[in-house]
């Protein structure tokens, strides 16, 4: 269950996105994410779409990742879709039943909207999908960088996120050792009522938080006696390489952004 | 095994006491460690064989006496030089493991040291080659077995070449095909490189293997000795909570059975050997 939560994510497949460098595909997400407000009718909507299916194209990602992705939020979607159609009051009146009013603007609003939430959240999941976790930690270390100047901590929170990274299976792997443990004790986990499952929990917590800062005692030691003294005179092991396809995928979308002002009304 | 060379660490009567705590962790310990030896230190538990690794590399700093490394003391500003020249590797395979894959975990202190990426590249290489790991390079540290971990972290302190290996009880948690694998990349690194050998045990069967063996007891060194003499001190070693391995026990006890065997025995192989030859005698 809990496996699925994290290790669903990263899908590993031999893409030209997938090869790309994580500031690239960082950059595009961030960008996207402001270039989809400029779409605003039938022919920018066209394009935002036209590229985001290029990207899950060229990610040779499978469908139904995308689809899990957005399961999530289809309810969200949902609800925005019918705020704005009930109550978006422009255009012509399409229908009307009791107190419900259809517009065509409202029809029309909903569906940009649901769009654009669909195609954030595809854009989004395909970042993640098709960057392991520690090379987007190491695309955030890298394009934070300049940050350092204003004392924002850049170097240590990408290690905390990495050696996070690195404990979460072997938590998760002493998560089930103790479930295990407690259920042989009786303890119910996943079934009975709510409250009774909510105390089932405590003892598998404490002892997590235990072994957790016993862990992080004994690997502060270790790391220490390792040589390790902060970020200054550091190099690094992990290299980053930014090729002509990433300058590609940041054109492609400013060139979006550009034809998306363009296009709209 | 390496033959004795010179000092290469030396304590000269170091105290430690931890705060809050009425002993001393380390009291008065003295000793010195040869160049090339495979020492071993063994003790009951909380007898501070820990603590005196953890001074050894830096981690604490005594409270009277001094540490040596290469005649040089240890102090706040030679403890960087010195943790290059002295590798630690620790008991929990789990938490000395800070790379997310195995050449990751392998370059942290090659990184550390700011070493440029080509030789890092090359070091890792080597490293991983020495210990019998290098088909693992992106292997993630939970897809690993505990005896594969603990190799990797000796790749680790292998890759930074220093001079001085402890071990803490770094062989505890493995099976013991773990164990075996461990103990002979380390003897290999030994006969190749020279490196110096501490090893924190409680397996004295193990210890029966080093060139010499160190017994603490209460945070001071209670005897110092090849593993001949010590385990000659049978009765003592387990008034110290002590275990004695096997074979020391029966040719003790054959001897005692009035069976004419001159000398103890440390290993299986040797008690053997001189059985069959009182019996090829009879
Ligand atoms: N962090 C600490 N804070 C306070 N006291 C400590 C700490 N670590 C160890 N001690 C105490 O110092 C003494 C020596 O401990 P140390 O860990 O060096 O023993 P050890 O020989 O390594 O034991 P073991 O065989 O169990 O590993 C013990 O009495 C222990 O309780
Ligand atoms: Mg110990």
């Amino acid at each position: 269950m809990m496996d699925k939560l994290i290790f669903g994510r990263y899908v590993p497949a031999d893409s030209a996105i997938h090869k790309m460098d994580p500031r690239s595909k960082l950059i595009m997400v961030f960008l996207f994410v402001f270039v989809i407000f400029l779409a605003n009718n039938v022919v920018s909507y066209a394009l935002v779409a036209v590229f985001t299916l290029a990207i899950v194209k060229l990610s040779k990602v499978p469908a139904r990742f995308l689809i899990n992705g957005l399961k999530p939020v289809l309810i969200l979607i949902l609800f925005t879709f019918l705020l704005h159609l009930f109550f978006t009051k422009e255009g012509e009146l399409l229908y009307k039943w009791n107190v419900i009013e259809i517009y065509s603007g409202g029809l029309r609003q909903g569906i940009f909207i649901s769009l654009r939430f669909a195609f954030l959240i595809v854009i989004t999941s395909i970042l993640t999908l098709t960057t392991t976790p520690i090379s987007l930690t190491d695309g955030l270390e890298t394009l934070f960088n300049p940050l350092k100047k204003w004392k924002l901590p850049v170097h240590e929170l990408a290690l905390m996120m990495s050696i996070s990274l690195r404990f979460i299976p072997t938590l998760l792997e002493e998560t089930d050792k103790i479930m295990k443990a407690q259920a042989a004790r009786g303890t119910e986990f996943s079934s009975g009522p709510v409250t009774s499952r909510m105390k089932a929990v405590v003892p598998l917590l404490i002892p997590l938080f235990v072994s957790s800062f016993k862990r992080a005692e004994e690997l502060a030691v270790a790391m220490e006696s390792r040589g390790y003294r902060g970020g200054e005179g550091r190099t690094k092991f992990r290299l980053l390489r930014w090729e002509r396809k990433d300058t590609y995928l940041v054109l492609a979308i400013c060139i979006l952004g550009i034809l998306l002002i363009v296009f709209r009304t | 095994m390496g033959e004795m060379g010179e000092t290469i660490v030396k304590l000269e009567q170091v105290v430690f006491k931890y705060d809050g705590q009425e002993r001393n962790a380390v009291d008065h310990v003295s000793f010195e460690i040869f160049e090339g030896e495979w020492l071993a230190i063994v003790g009951h538990n909380g007898s501070g064989k820990s603590t005196l690794a953890k001074l050894l590399n830096g981690l604490l700093f005594p409270e009277s006496g001094r540490i040596l490394v290469k005649e040089k003391e240890l102090t706040e500003e030679t403890v960087w030089d010195v943790r290059r020249q002295i590798g630690m590797v620790f008991q929990n395979p789990d938490n000395q493991f800070v790379g997310t894959t195995v050449q990751d975990d392998v370059a942290f202190g090659l990184e550390n040291a700011g070493i440029p990426r080509e030789e890092m590249i090359t070091r890792v290489g080597d490293a991983l080659h020495k210990v019998n790991m290098d088909q693992f390079l992106n292997q993630e540290p939970h897809h690993l077995s505990g005896g594969q971990k603990q190799r990797v972290a000796i790749a680790g302190v292998v890759a930074l070449s220093p001079s001085v290996i402890i071990l803490d009880e770094s062989t505890s948690m493995l099976d013991p095909k773990g164990r075996e694998e461990v103990l002979e990349t380390v003897r290999m690194l030994m006969e190749e490189r020279g490196v110096t050998v501490i090893s924190i045990t409680h397996d004295l069967e193990e210890a029966a293997r080093a060139d010499r063996m160190i017994v603490m007891n209460q945070g001071s060194v209670y005897k110092e000795g090849t593993p001949k003499d010590i385990f000659l001190l049978e009765e003592e070693l387990i008034s110290l909570g002590l275990d004695i391995p096997f074979p020391v026990k029966l040719s003790s006890s054959l001897r005692e059975q009035g069976i004419e065997l001159s000398q103890i025995h440390l290993t299986d192989e040797e008690l053997v050997n001189d059985l069959c030859e009182l019996i090829s005698k009879m």
